[in-house]
């Protein structure tokens, strides 16, 4: 019983303080400036999560923030590590504040909560995981973007209709191994030409 | 290695060392004199918890306001887990207290038990005692000075 | 027209300076150290810890040395520290039926089992000031008796066997967190109660006194007072049971109060109920006042228009932090906002002369004219 619980807890921000500063800043600015791609590392999470994925739960989530997993991520190793290091409760998608997954395992999209007219910010963050990221694809433009950006986005469609929903609507988060980008709801989304 | 212990004999010492007094615990520690080698799981560290009541002291739950708490996390090089839950914000005694709930879980059980807990757990039931007797001593012995009916 | 300005940061610099030098007073005092507040001045350390809305006697008293014994400032430093803490989550709630009492008394009933027992109370002094404590003195030991062993049941344990007083409703719905979502109006009784526990003593003094003078009269009797040490336990996730993560002091008051019924509910006793940290009877007692106050459209009787029946304007004005806080800010420079105002202020006089020199003008035409 022992062995396997320190294998599930370990893996945590090492000087959590400083180590979840990093990790937010990369955060922030990778959603301030969308398309942009960043370092976020930190955190080793058990299997079948990146470390970008697990360092980006680990600096956003708290018993506050309910976490829904996609089937294509969802292990009870997680869970224990997740529950060890943030406390955050896990949900079913429509009650999620976070949701982790594949972009397959993830959609569709409207079961996630995407705010209401008087509190926007009650809506569902999305972190996707990707087998790569990369700054080639669809053409970002909006706020935090000077002219355009591009992204290799897993879809063109959905994230269309999200930013049409604004000032509702999900936003988005990309990982892969240590890498993230973002994409708020703010942001226009156009097909390459 | 890690021995058998019953849960409710972990909660139990848990919840002893969380409200003991610093000073003693950490006097107790030293003398037992150990330094078991570990590695942090979760390095100390302080927050708080929110601390709830029941409407009429038996209906629902309302939050009351938070504590302060710190807790950690560490394991042995045997792979034995010690968690410390805390009250207050010592990181030292929260590192304390989780190596003692490891080190409870190894052979050295029955010893540290007697040399640690056993002595805490007195001073607490000591406290305790003294407190109550004092309250004893407030109790109100009413009598009767004339009765209506006579 | 809008004018930047800038400067004052030596003032400011000296002024904390000067701060600094005024709380220390006169070195040749000794000076006070933590655990001296946390141990003499307890029950100003409680109240900071209970308006503060964080037990942590060690931090309330740092609060009040450094706030030179003003309460609400202490209060505001603790606030501040507050929304610095990670919360690890939450406790299941306190047993209040498990305390270990240091007293515990009713005024309704003379024999309830577990007996009057009044602590370390001021009832029943003089009030007359002890000038044996201006000189140091050595303290007699405080003399004791057999301690009770078991639990001290609640009083209206008793009342509840007749079924003639109101049940509270069980249920173990998550309470709303007014430190994590702004209160919206109407509120609920769990909000209310965690809104009053950290609201000012004063305030919830006032409006539990208006209540005791007839505006929203509810015939309040203390069912029981008590006041000690209850276990909190909360459960751990990672170990998979709840352990006890430490003990704190708890001041607890449930009122009884007389109750014709009403269209909706037949005649019974009713409840208000007050629970604030640490040793703070006053506010409990006040709490449970007007805590019942506020459930009378629950209960079904009558808006009478009284303040302590209203909780938009209760809950709106208990928390001296928000209200010190709007108050104050009334000092900090305005020079742009008041100097549009001198110019309004300016003009309006200048019309107002104006019109006043044509009509005089006028009348003097007019007497010239006849």
């Amino acid at each position: 019983m022992t062995q396997t619980q320190s294998i599930s807890f370990a893996g945590g921000f090492y000087d959590a303080p400083v180590a979840a500063s990093h990790a937010f800043r990369a955060a922030m600015t990778a959603m301030a400036r969308p398309g942009d791609i960043k370092v976020i590392e930190g955190a080793q999470p058990p299997k079948g999560l990146s470390v970008a994925a697990g360092s980006l739960l680990l600096t956003l989530c708290d018993p506050e923030t309910a976490i829904f997993l996609a089937s294509d991520v969802d292990s009870p190793e997680l869970r224990g590590w997740l529950t060890f290091h943030t406390g955050a409760p896990f949900a079913p998608a429509e009650k999620a504040d976070f949701a982790i997954g594949g972009w397959e395992a993830l959609t569709p999209l409207d079961q996630f909560k995407i705010g209401t007219a008087e509190y926007p910010d009650r809506s569902a963050t999305l972190v996707v995981e990707m087998p790569e990221l990369s700054n080639a694809g669809p053409i970002l433009s909006g706020p935090g973007i000077k002219e355009t950006a591009r992204l290799s986005l897993p879809s063109l469609t959905e994230f269309q209709g999200n930013a049409q929903l604004f000032p509702l609507g999900l936003d988005f988060f990309f990982t892969s191994g240590s890498q993230v980008a973002a994409l708020p709801r703010s942001t226009s989304v156009m097909a390459e030409d | 290695m890690t021995q058998e212990f019953a849960v409710d004999d972990r909660q139990g010492w848990l919840s002893l060392m969380a409200s003991a007094d610093e000073a003693k615990l950490t006097r107790l520690w030293q003398d037992y004199g150990a330094s078991p080698e570990f590695q942090w799981l979760r390095a100390p560290e302080a927050g708080g918890v929110m601390v709830r009541g029941r409407m009429g002291g038996s209906g629902a739950p309302f939050n009351l306001g938070e504590m302060t708490v710190t807790r950690c996390a560490l394991t042995l090089e045997d792979g034995t887990v010690g968690h410390g839950y805390v009250q207050g914000r010592s990181k030292a005694k929260a590192e304390i207290v989780a190596k003692i709930d490891a080190l409870m879980q190894t052979p050295v059980a029955d010893d540290l038990r007697s040399r640690v807990l056993t002595p805490l757990a007195q001073a607490r039931q000591a406290a305790k005692t003294a407190r109550a007797a004092k309250a004893a001593a407030t109790k109100v012995e009413f009598f009767t000075l004339v009765r209506g009916e006579d | 027209m809008y004018v930047a300005v800038k400067g004052g940061e030596r003032a400011i610099e000296n002024a904390h300076a000067w701060l600094a030098e005024e709380r220390r007073g006169d070195t040749s005092v000794a000076e006070l150290s933590l655990s001296q507040i946390r141990e003499q001045l307890s029950l100003a350390v409680n109240r900071v810890m209970a308006e503060g809305s964080l037990y942590d006697p060690d931090l309330a008293a740092l609060a009040i040395k450094q706030s030179r014994g003003d309460l609400i400032e202490a209060i505001f430093l603790i606030r501040a520290y507050r929304t610095t803490l990670p919360r690890f989550g939450a406790t299941l709630p306190v047993e209040t039926g498990e305390m270990a009492c240091d007293r515990r008394i009713s005024a309704t009933f003379k024999d309830a089992p577990g007996g009057q027992v009044l602590g370390p109370t001021f009832d029943y002094t003089h009030r007359l000031l002890d000038f044996k404590l201006a000189a140091d003195g050595e303290l007699p030991e405080a003399p004791t008796a057999e301690p009770r062993q078991e639990p001290t049941p609640h009083i209206t344990e008793f009342l509840q066997g007749e079924d003639i007083i109101q049940r509270e409703p069980v249920s173990e719905e998550t309470p709303g967190d007014l430190t994590r979502e702004p209160m919206q109006f109407p509120s609920n009784r769990p909000l209310r109660l965690q809104s009053l526990t950290r609201g000012d003593e004063g305030f919830v003094l006032g409006m539990a006194y208006s209540t005791q003078r007839g505006y929203a009269r509810n015939h309040a009797f203390v069912g029981e007072l008590r006041i000690g040490r209850c276990a909190v336990e909360m459960e751990i996730p990672e170990l998979g049971f709840a352990i006890e993560i430490g003990e704190i002091e708890l001041t607890e008051c449930e009122t009884v109060n007389q109750f014709t019924g009403s269209k909706t509910e037949p005649p019974q006793f009713t409840r208000g109920y007050g629970l604030v940290f640490g040793q703070s009877e006053r506010k409990s007692i006040s709490m449970a006042l007007v805590d019942r106050a506020l459930r009378w459209e629950e209960l079904g009787e009558d808006n009478l228009g009284a303040a302590a029946q209203d909780e938009e304007f209760v809950l709106s004005h208990c928390d001296n932090i928000q209200a010190t806080g709007f108050l104050e800010h009334i000092k900090l420079p305005h020079y742009v906002d008041f100097q549009s105002e001198l110019e309004l202020v300016r003009k309006l006089r200048r019309e107002a002369e104006e019109r006043t020199s044509e009509q005089l003008g006028a009348i003097a035409a007019q007497e010239a004219a006849e």
